[in-house]
């Protein structure tokens, strides 16, 4: 019971707060819902016993992707968006193309048995048995990853790189 | 009281079908780039949801594996797309994504 209260609770927010993502006209409000939006998830990953994940969730998304947000906002000093640029036709069509992707979800969903989610015991959960999978079959991928992440250091810098005005020899 | 069910896999997937679709507007309306990101960010948001709700209806960890490369590779996206915005915004004077359209024929 208090299952399904917390579930409703947190994932209502979620929804509040991701809708409030994509219609706030200054991105500055955005990013903050999309704080909120997070930490939703999160507890939602606690409710499905991904503690792990979680945690990461917090640390890497609210702690580092939206403050480098929140940096860039920052650094650019933005006007809010001119309303008069949307046009209908556009909010036409992508309201219907992103309800048109709902509905076939749903419908691709509803037939997929829903089953009760396992509990306890069933599902190893917990930071030991993640690392031990992340360090046996997806060995491979984990140190790839590193080099993903190097090369968008390296991109990065090297895009937002300010030329020196004139370079000495 | 009969109208808080358990909760199953399924409350777990139409919660990240309704959040994708929010991104999905929001991507396809928005025209200023950050938006854009964060927009994504939504999508892949929802889809670590579907993948850790999976997981745990399964019961093996191989979909909170995946979400971890998910959170990676979105981290080196942002890193890199926002650096792109900075430099839109220093070159071209404009966020809009219309407006960046000097590859076009």
């Amino acid at each position: 019971m208090i299952d399904a209260v917390l579930f409703y609770l947190f994932a209502g927010l979620m929804l509040l707060a991701g809708l409030s993502v994509i219609l706030n006209r200054k991105p500055i409000y955005s990013v903050l819902s999309l704080l909120v939006v997070m930490f939703c998830l999160a507890a939602l990953f606690i409710m499905l016993d991904a503690v792990f994940l979680a945690a990461l969730q917090i640390l890497l998304y609210a702690g580092a992707v939206l403050v480098l947000f929140l940096f860039v906002i920052m650094l650019l000093n933005l006007q809010p968006e001119a309303l008069a640029r949307t046009r209908a036709f556009t909010l036409l069509g992508g309201g219907l193309g992103a309800a048109g992707v709902f509905v076939w979800q749903i419908v691709r969903l509803l037939p997929v048995e829903g089953g009760a989610l396992r509990t306890g015991e069933a599902a190893p959960s917990g930071v030991e048995a993640l690392g031990r999978l992340l360090f046996t079959k997806y060995l491979l991928p984990f140190e790839l990853a590193s080099f993903i992440i190097l090369a968008a250091i390296v991109g990065a810098v090297s895009l937002a790189k300010q030329e020196p005005p004139a370079r000495r020899g | 009281m009969s109208a808080l069910a358990p909760i199953t896999l399924t409350h777990y997937l139409v919660a990240s079908a309704i959040l994708f679709s929010f991104g999905l507007a929001g991507i396809m309306t928005r025209r200023n780039i950050l938006m854009m990101l964060l927009s994504i960010e939504l999508m892949f948001n929802a889809a670590n949801l579907t993948l850790v709700a999976y997981s745990r209806a399964w019961g093996n960890l191989n979909g909170q594996v995946m979400v971890f490369f998910v959170i990676i590779v979105a981290a080196a996206e942002v890193t890199v797309g926002l650096a792109i915005a900075v430099l839109l915004a220093r070159q071209l004077h404009t966020m809009n994504a219309d407006e960046a359209a000097h590859l076009k024929w």
